[in-house]
């Protein structure tokens, strides 16, 4: 196989998966402390444009990363505030999230419509990368490496952590976590938080990594991918990963397609629609093969109640 | 002094509809306040978005035009927010809505007669109910979210339209332009008040709005909704059988979309664009919670949307404010409103904070 030509599809794969990878993984830790957070699309609008904001006015893409972080976790706490606090519906207000990020970056952004940042490339020197095949290791932005230690860092501190299991027996089972003298609400915070801010990182790579340039509406619903995503995955880091990967294949053979001009008779406008009908076609999978018993954390969606 | 919350044993009615007016109250509050502090007039702002368009009679016209579709897929949404079924993929079934009624207009082109339009509109309503069938058959047989569903099925939409008329639908005489023919006299909406917009679908949005509140207050239908919504294990011992509830009101939301959908393009559009998609169907989703989810709250909320939406025109056009602010506006609307709903559950006391406690 060619090399020059393999290598450089893997890459765009890896780019493709990188930001749905990021924001799922952050939706996860979120849905194992009970709660679902539907505002993930609207939470990473307001880190793509935070981050392109920051990066075009200072040059610094790691400052742009860390603010689109804080911005993105700063919009989730409405949301905490609002469901675990208040105990508002987590749909509805999930919903509002995601119009509000929709508004908000529609509107920040404005001022940096048409404007051009570099791509926020490989940390590592040049020379390392020349070959095709060390251009795999070394070749990314440090945005991949981070996508990569987050899997495994979320799969430790949910399996291996104290820390961890406190926060899934929260989603799990709220009333004895509380009874135990766990703060539920305070987890759940900390979770939407972490969530947040994992949103805004994945919102970052879409002007960092993919399209260095702000347009209204720059995510095209991979929030909302991220989600299904997370179903997919059977609240797994490991196989969220895979789920990405996935995803960022069918994605890669829409953008290539499109490239290519040649689509083999079939309408560029079906390769478009195809993440969207593959996610619906992994959930029905992935319900085919669970037969009945769900493996969603016991408490999600469902407001804390403490009887007092 | 400190504040307490108190459960209140039944829900407050007061409180029920006395909410959204707060929470409209607020968002223009905040809203001039925010908008202020990033550089715009936010006063002007405010009174351009939300008292412009009730004071100038010009404006009342496009109220009634754009309120229209907000209540009839809100009426529809409300009926499966009722019964825990999220369906928030309406801007799928209103494209496709709009679609089915613009394939019956391309057919019956070369025909003529008052047959037509109610065609069309029942082939809008058979468009949105087919891309919430999908949704429906998956939750009932797989318990696959519906949420997740049909709204990705709004996405595969957006690109079933661009296909079509970009490929097969082209205006032929369009000068390459991405739309279809012009519909024909038989294929428009009639316009109710003469020399005004006013289509035929503003007196349909009301009758749907009369005819849902009939249908969940009056009918066993509307009973089972509310049943299967707020106890599910009540309704099966009842009788009802949850799927098809779901099924019931999957489909309806459906057909309501759809039927929004059609009256859009065979009124105000005339013909089918890519700009057809105009975001009433997740709008509908605000309107549908600002009314309380009570299909005569829905009219109320859709025509106060509809001033945001016009409002929202104006101020673009005036004060030069984005076209993004409205969402802005519009999720605050949605942010403060369930906000508030605490106050219909809960009640707030004052507590003296010097009360002695006594430790033996």
């Amino acid at each position: 196989m060619n090399m020059d030509l393999v290598v450089p599809i893997i890459i765009t794969l890896i780019g493709a998966s990188t930001p749905i990878l990021i924001a799922a993984l952050g939706e996860l830790v979120v849905e194992k402390s009970g709660v679902l957070n539907l505002g993930v699309e609207g939470m990473m609008l307001i880190g793509a444009v935070v981050a392109f904001a920051v990066t075009y006015t200072t040059g610094n893409p790691w400052l742009g990363i860390l603010l689109a972080a804080a911005a993105s976790a700063a919009a989730s706490m409405i949301f905490a505030f609002l469901t675990l606090s208040l105990s508002a519906n987590q749909v509805a207000t999930g919903l509002a999230l995601t119009i509000f990020g929709t508004g908000f970056s529609a509107l920040f952004g404005q001022a940096y419509t048409g404007k051009p940042i570099s791509i926020f490339r490989s940390i590592f020197p040049e020379a390392l990368a020349t070959h095709p095949l060390w251009r795999l290791v070394f070749g990314h932005s440090p945005l991949v490496y981070f996508s990569l230690l987050l899997v495994v860092a979320v799969w430790w501190f949910l399996k291996k952590t104290r820390a961890g299991l406190i926060l899934r027996a929260v989603g799990e089972n709220d009333l004895s976590a509380h009874s135990i003298g766990y703060s539920v609400i305070g987890v759940r915070y900390a979770a939407v938080a972490f969530g947040g801010a994992m949103a805004g990182i994945g919102g970052s790579c879409f002007p960092l990594l993919l399209t260095p340039q702000w347009a209204e509406r720059l995510t095209a619903g991979r929030g909302w991918i991220a989600l299904a995503l997370v179903v997919f995955a059977a609240w797994r880091p490991f196989r969220l990963f895979g789920g990405a990967y996935l995803f960022g294949l069918v994605m890669t053979i829409e953008l290539y397609t499109k490239a290519s001009g040649g689509t083999g008779g079939v309408p560029s406008e079906f390769w478009a629609a195809l993440p969207y009908l593959a996610t619906i076609a992994v959930l029905v999978l992935i319900s085919l093969r669970r037969s009945g018993h769900s493996a969603a954390p016991a408490c999600l969606g469902k407001p804390f109640l403490p009887t007092n | 002094m400190q504040f307490r919350l108190e459960k209140r044993a039944e829900p407050s009615k007061a409180m029920l509809y006395l909410t959204p007016i707060g929470a409209v109250l607020l968002t223009a509050l905040v809203g001039a306040i925010i908008f202020s502090l990033i550089g715009y007039d936010g006063v002007r702002a405010v009174r351009e978005i939300f008292v412009t368009p009730i004071l100038n009679p010009l404006k009342w016209q496009d109220l009634a035009v754009k309120s229209a579709p907000l209540i009839i897929i809100a009426v529809g949404l409300a009926i499966g927010y009722r019964a825990n079924v999220w369906n928030i993929g309406a801007e799928g079934q209103y494209i496709l809505g709009g679609l089915a009624g613009t394939g019956v207009a391309l057919l019956t082109r070369d025909f003529s007669g008052p047959w037509i339009l109610p065609l069309m509109i029942v082939a809008g309503m058979v468009g949105g109910m087919s891309w919430a069938f999908l949704p429906a058959l998956l939750r009932t047989r797989l318990q696959v979210n519906e949420i997740l569903t049909s709204l990705m099925l709004t996405y595969v939409a957006i690109q079933l339209l661009n296909y079509l008329v970009i490929g097969p639908w082209k205006d032929p005489m369009g000068f390459g332009f991405p739309q279809t023919r012009m519909f024909t006299a038989d294929q428009l909406l009639p316009h109710i008040i003469p020399g005004t917009i006013v289509h035929m679908g503003v007196p349909i949005a009301v009758v749907v709005a009369l005819a849902a509140w009939f249908v969940m207050s009056r009918l066993v239908f509307g009973y089972q909704i509310k049943v299967v919504g707020s106890a599910p294990n009540a309704a099966r011992y009842g009788g009802f059988s949850v799927n098809r509830t779901i099924w019931m009101a999957l489909l309806t939301s459906g057909a309501l979309a759809g039927l929004a959908g059609v009256l859009e393009v065979a009124g105000p559009f005339g013909r089918m664009v890519p700009s057809f998609p105009t975001n009433y169907g997740f709008t509908a989703i605000i309107v549908a919670f600002l009314g309380r989810l009570h299909p005569i709250g829905i009219i109320f909320a859709g025509l106060a949307m509809a001033v945001a939406v016009v409002g929202g025109e104006v101020a673009q056009t005036t004060i030069q404010l984005p076209a993004a602010a409205v969402g802005i506006f519009q999720s605050m609307m949605l942010f403060f409103l369930l906000a508030s709903d605490l106050l219909v559950r809960y009640r707030v006391r004052m507590v003296g904070s010097n009360r002695v406690e006594v430790t033996p």
